[in-house]
């Protein structure tokens, strides 16, 4: 291995985004015409496609490491790439200008990677790499050593809870399942990710497939399931076709199908995809879709560990929740219980978006400070912006004020705030984002999400959407804010489902840390954050105005008038605040009030 | 109906009836063949299989995924999750709608060339806001940024 050179691209959804297949297909060509030390590259090189590894704001990145010295690039591009063969690859010199610097070292550093240890390592379409950093040694430990109970008792011992948003305890859960008398069971994955502004479920399927079947073949044991499902959003093409491939060669391996690790256990893994339906990451829906009906929810009980899919007792985790399993059988349900905070044990991976600078996928230990996940590992606010709020949870979170930042983030502390843990997106705001708005956009979001059945949330979330129109419209009533209140929590309290019963979260939310923006919408009919157009005056500054004209072909009301090369001026009769002009105008001399 | 369309839904009938496949699968089949789910080739399954034509359209009108109508050449999908939304997103909705000539009700051109769709996160959000044309995924589009893209695609 020391006189070894590998080449790793990031080729997660990001970096193929970025331009990852095409620095891709550049390294191939290049280091098919290049040579070292006598001999072709390709006999000495070794080119890696690797999973997603965190830092998508500085994608595509490239590893190149030489006798075990590692280098990392960021922002490459295809025309990039022939330096970085012929000085490094070849001439063995790093090209010092492209090299990461001390923020990619702190955004990890500030870490603890359990799940994501391996993304961004491994290449996500070979069994074998997965082997070579022990994958499915637990699963085969297990099936080898252990009985059902024991495993159950390990990961009640680790603390391990539901990484998919509730939280509740994944060993209490499968021991329910497992205590059915049943003549069959089964096991599913829960990928269907739903909740905009989340990838963490997406990024762990495409980096490391394998860790999440494991995690499926332990559980289905625990419980004697036969038969598992992956249900997963059919949105994410390349997370599908790694995973389809992940069961194909696990298949050929004898790790599923009949008699896996020759132990007499037989399990066999389909992959399900969904049809676009946000409510179906509910447990009950998701079953319902399986079954190939309208996915909607029933109430529970009975809870779907002890009827479920066709009435059988039915385990349903969340793909983060699998991948954690073989490293806790493996390291020791003490281990993973020494990591975390006193009640949420372990780590969580979190995509932290918005308006961060380092954007992308982390892990840290349960119960690190907001601050820390913010200023420390995301490197605080992107531009010179002043931090407002951070949302977590999606739409079925809310938003979290400055006075909280010191906030442990794990179950408890998010749902002390009025917020929750959710799957784990995490989108932070800044000064120019109007609350407001972001409390209508995910109302908007659930109103359309929202499955019809139960009326509270069918009709609920309809009336909140349009009272939270007409204040952002600049016709809000006096008393609105309390109707909003009102509403909310009835909503909230008699939905059938966790849809409804979390979808008030954001208005809730909003509401209680960030009133005096409602009352500045409804009473002053002014947007502080200057985002709601229709409270905004649209005017153009003479002395910025070169007169080109832009704005005036970009209104399509007609209400900008001037000659060419004068300035031009805005009509406030008949403009419609589309704010067309405000974008069009390459001279900033468009300004809102 | 055509003899050759109807041999090509007894394929996928023979397909998903061997596979033990459900109604969603069947019609994630149907729609893979035709872009879309048209009247008759409902009548012709729920004939086929002896499934009410309304337990069709119950499972066709609950999920997003499913057209009931033709869908244009090119696929313009703009992303609208929470971080695309905060930078941007609705103001590309718009410039979009209005440089392909959308109206208020209408998401695919009258040339059939572009449809515009909206969908809830593909999960970029580091390179938002973003624009997915057919499988070519645009990060850090701005309105005009969008109008010289999508030019391309109208030759």
């Amino acid at each position: 291995m020391s006189n070894e050179i590998v080449v790793n691209v990031c080729m997660g959804t990001g970096g193929i985004a970025a331009g990852g297949s095409q620095v891709m297909e550049a390294f191939i060509s290049e280091l098919e015409a290049a040579g070292v030390e006598n001999a072709t590259v390709k006999e000495k090189c070794r080119l890696h496609k690797v999973g997603c590894r965190g830092f998508c704001a500085r994608d595509v990145l490239v590893d190149i490491t030489i006798n075990g010295n590692v280098s990392t690039y960021q922002y490459i591009q295809a025309d990039m790439v022939p330096k970085l063969v012929k000085e490094h690859v070849v001439g063995g010199k790093p090209v010092s200008d492209w090299l990461v610097g001390e923020d990619y070292h702190t955004f990890h550093d500030n870490q603890t990677k359990i799940v994501l240890a391996d993304l961004g390592k491994i290449d996500p379409e070979s069994i074998d790499e997965y082997l070579a950093v022990d994958g499915y040694k637990a699963a085969q430990k297990v099936l080898d050593t252990m009985s059902p109970a024991d495993v159950i008792q390990t990961i009640k011992d680790s603390g391990l809870r539901g990484r998919g948003g509730g939280g509740f305890p994944t060993g209490v859960k499968w021991s329910f399942c497992a205590a059915n008398d049943s003549d069959q069971y089964y096991i599913i994955c829960n990928a269907d990710e739903g909740d905009p502004g989340a990838f963490m479920d997406r990024s762990i399927i495409e980096g490391n497939p394998h860790a999440v079947i494991e995690g499926m073949i332990i559980g289905a044991y625990a419980i004697g399931a036969s038969v598992g499902y992956i249900y997963i959003r059919a949105e994410y093409p390349l997370a599908v076709d790694r995973l389809n491939m992940a069961l194909k060669q696990a298949k050929e391996k004898g790790y599923l199908g009949e008699n896996l690790f020759g132990s007499g256990f037989n399990l066999q893994i389909k992959v399900k995809l969904g049809a676009g339906a946000f409510v179906c990451g509910e447990e009950t829906a998701l079953i319902a879709s399986i079954e190939g009906e309208r996915g909607m929810p029933r109430a529970k009980p009975p809870f779907p560990a002890n009827k479920g899919l066709w009435g059988k007792p039915t385990i349903i985790n969340n793909v983060e929740t699998f991948a954690n399993i073989p490293q806790i059988l493996n390291k020791g349900a003490d281990w993973f219980a020494s990591i975390g905070s006193e009640k949420s044990k372990g780590t969580k991976v979190i995509a932290l978006t918005g308006k961060i600078r380092n954007t992308g996928l982390i892990e840290i230990p349960m119960g690190m400070p907001l601050k820390d996940i913010i200023f420390n590992v995301g490197g605080g606010i992107e531009g010179d912006k002043l931090f407002k709020a951070v949302q977590t949870g999606g739409p079925s979170g809310g938003c979290i004020p400055q006075q909280h930042i010191d906030l442990p983030v794990d179950y408890e502390g998010l749902a002390s705030v009025g917020s929750m843990m959710g799957s784990g997106g995490m989108v932070v705001l800044d000064e120019t984002d109007c609350m407001v708005n972001i409390s209508k956009f995910f109302l908007e979001f659930t109103q359309a999400e929202s499955c019809g059945k139960c009326v509270p949330c069918r009709l609920g979330t309809k009336r909140l959407l349009e009272i939270l129109t007409r204040i952002v419209d600049g016709e809000g009533r006096e008393g609105d804010i309390e109707l909003l209140q009102e509403l909310a929590e009835d909503v909230r309290d008699s939905s059938l489902c966790g849809l409804g019963m979390s979808a008030p979260n954001p208005v809730l939310s909003t509401i209680k840390y960030f009133r005096h923006e409602y009352e500045a919408h409804i009473k002053q009919k002014k947007c502080p954050s200057k985002v709601c157009n229709k409270l905004l005056t649209f005017f153009i500054r003479e002395d910025m105005c070169i007169g080109c004209g832009m704005c005036a072909r970009a209104c399509s009301v007609k209400a900008i008038s001037g000659q060419v090369k004068q300035p031009h001026k805005i009509d406030n009769s008949v403009c419609i605040k589309c704010g067309a002009c405000f974008d069009a105008c390459k001279f900033s001399a468009v300004l809102k009030e | 109906m055509e003899k050759q369309m109807m041999e090509t839904l007894e394929g996928i009938y023979q397909k998903c009836e061997a596979n033990g496949d459900n109604l969603i699968t069947v019609l994630q089949e149907v729609q893979h063949e035709f872009g879309y789910i048209q009247e008759e080739v409902v009548n012709w399954f729920s004939e086929r299989t002896n499934i009410p034509a309304s337990k069709y359209y119950g499972v066709i009108t609950f999920y997003s995924q499913f057209h009931q109508n033709p869908r244009g050449k090119n696929i313009v999908t703009v992303c609208c999750g929470t971080v695309c939304h905060v930078k941007g997103a609705p103001r590309i909705i718009a410039k979009v709608r209005e440089d392909l000539k959308l109206k208020e009700d209408q998401d695919t051109t009258r040339d059939m060339l572009f449809t515009m769709e909206r969908v809830n996160c593909v999960g970029a959000c580091s390179i938002a806001p973003v624009v997915l044309v057919n499988d070519k995924v645009l990060g850090k589009v701005s309105p005009a940024s969008m109008v010289k893209s999508l030019k391309e695609y109208k030759e």
